[in-house]
């Protein structure tokens, strides 16, 4: 298969184990098989803590599966490559460094020269609606507004693919719904496709062509459900549609039966 | 409607100063209170112990008494002290305790940082560490006497070795204690190992170096004047050692006044400069 008719992400009964502290081996995600097309918006659901996140470290690079095959653009992942970008549950801007350069740092850490990376960085403040706060710290802005910072940073350095975990979780209902609209035109704007995890099923309903439904931990893919709401989208809008409604019917009886497994497990560790 | 949700512009020009002239007031009164309390509480201190001495409660030659040491500082500025002027002696000091700072600091530093990002050097290096930092090291003191004579240099090496472990301990743990998501973040965004270090990791462990900078000044201070006691040609710490072998108890207090105020000031300038460098801090008290 060439790279260009290569979907943009394949993970291949990957699985990952992590050695916890006391030396025994968690595994949080087991024998996940996924592809997402080019272009394509997928948002991961699934139960708190099933595993969804690793899923995201996997395709990014940061961790190696233990076994498997992550694939990325048709070639398997070595290191954190170029073609991704990755917005985080957490603050994760810089708070030493000015809203301006915060922006910068991504072109700058891959060798452009700083004119360039302010040129960018500077289209990109305007297009989140932050061009009158180059100057701030983070700590001088809202959590919303951070988050816009944590946007430009990202697409200013144009990945391919867009990885989001929980991104909006942190903050308030209104901020969350225009944030989400945000995301989906500046995502509109480029070809990235987006993994985009999240436990808010009318948060991934409304963003995403599909849908994937994970097991309760260690995670693996229970279900996939396509989105078929017509483009584009207002997030606070297409919730009252009776299409979604009943979308959301479909895939809560698939999702909801993993909540209750992970629920009643908690319940019997605080037991 | 309580009368803070009214918001016409009549209202507020006609409530607001007032109560936040009164407030202020309120503030400033405050203040002055406090520091009238802490110099009444300077004085009788220094009263009582004047006053015990020159009624013999206290023994005067032994505990001397503070119009003493002021004559006693007094008599060093103005006619200098038996091994020089005074200002040569502070210089000295100084001097001994900075050189020593920044070298400590530098290594503390650089180590910290080093072994705090790669693994393999803390794990081979780490119990070395920890044998030499239980030595109590005040006692290498008289070695560096022996080792680099009576000049600055012996003291320059106690307080390097003095300054070095607390920096190196807070520079290593704020390397290790790094946000994991600002590092991944980095690395997302494309930099390298080396970037990630110089910065992520350095600006991040900053706020742990400049705790143990406080601190370590003073060390600093404390090998200089140690190393001096022990054997020198100049300094506040042989004019501590002299006035000592001539049982001249104002002496000892005067350089111990001489000292403090010294060390004030070096803490100020330190605090001074850290503003100045956490300016992307949220700030404990903006206003």
């Amino acid at each position: 298969m060439s790279a260009d008719t290569s979907p943009a992400i394949e993970l291949r009964g990957a699985s990952k184990a992590f050695r916890t502290p006391s030396g025994g081996l968690h595994t949080a995600v087991r024998d996940l098989d996924l592809t997402v097309a080019r272009g394509e918006f997928v948002a991961v659901v699934g139960p708190t803590g099933c595993g969804k996140s690793t899923t995201l470290t996997l395709v990014s690079g940061l961790e190696e599966p233990t076994e498997g095959d992550v694939l990325v653009a048709g070639e398997p992942v070595r290191g954190v490559g170029d073609k991704v970008g990755f917005v985080f549950q957490q603050d994760a801007t810089f708070p030493w460094r000015t809203v301006l350069s915060n922006v910068m740092s991504g072109p700058r850490f891959r060798g452009v020269p700083k004119a360039e990376a302010k040129r960018r960085a500077r289209d990109w403040l305007a297009r989140v609606g932050l061009e009158d706060f180059e100057d701030r710290y983070p700590h001088q802005l809202s959590g919303g507004q951070r988050k816009r910072v944590a946007l430009a940073a990202t697409f200013v350095n144009d990945p391919e693919i867009l990885l989001m975990d929980e991104p909006f979780s942190a903050l308030d209902v209104q901020t969350r719904a225009l944030m989400s609209d945000e995301l989906l035109e500046l995502w509109a704007g480029t070809q990235a496709s987006v993994v985009f995890v999240t436990h808010d099923l009318e948060e991934s309903i409304a963003l995403a062509d599909r849908v994937v439904v994970m097991t309760a931990g260690p995670a693996t893919v229970k279900e996939v459900f396509t989105i078929d709401l017509p483009r584009p989208r207002k997030v606070e809008a297409v919730r009252l549609e009776p299409r979604f409604i009943e979308i959301y019917r479909e895939i809560w009886e698939s999702l909801g039966e993993e909540v209750r497994i992970t629920r009643e497990r908690g319940a019997a560790h605080v037991a | 409607m309580s009368p803070e949700l009214l918001s016409t512009p009549v209202v507020e020009t006609a409530k607001a100063p007032d109560r936040a002239h009164s407030r202020a007031r309120a503030a400033r009164r405050r203040k002055v209170f406090i520091n009238v309390v802490r110099a009444l509480l300077l004085v009788g201190c220094l009263g009582l112990w004047e006053a015990l001495s020159r009624a013999k409660v206290i023994d005067p030659f032994n505990f001397s008494m503070p119009s003493q040491i002021w004559d006693q500082i007094y008599t060093w500025v103005t006619h200098g002290t038996a091994l020089g002027s005074l200002g040569e002696q502070i210089w000295y000091t100084l001097y001994e305790a900075l050189l020593g700072w920044v070298l400590g600091v530098a290594t503390g530093v650089v180590l910290g940082i080093a072994l705090g990002r790669i693994t393999l050097l803390a794990d081979v290096l780490g119990p070395y560490i920890k044998v030499l930092n239980s030595i109590p090291r005040i006692v290498l003191a008289p070695i560096f006497v022996i080792w680099f004579g009576l000049g600055p240099a012996s003291k320059v090496a106690s307080a390097v070795v003095l300054v070095f472990f607390p920096v190196f301990f807070n520079a290593f743990q704020g390397a290790r204690e790094v946000d994991r998501n600002l590092v991944s973040n980095a690395r997302i965004l494309g930099a390298s190992d080396r970037r990630v270090t110089l910065q992520v990791v350095i600006p991040s462990a900053t706020s742990w170096i400049f705790t143990s900078l406080h601190v370590s000044f003073g060390f600093a201070l404390i090998g200089a004047i140690v190393g001096e006691y022990i054997g020198a040609t100049k300094g506040i710490g042989l004019l501590v050692a002299q006035s000592q072998g001539t049982f001249n108890a104002a002496g000892v207090y005067a350089a111990m006044v001489i000292l403090a105020v010294v060390a004030l000031l070096a803490e100020g300038l330190l605090t001074f400069a850290e503003r100045r460098i956490f300016r992307w801090k949220p700030a404990a008290s903006e206003h």
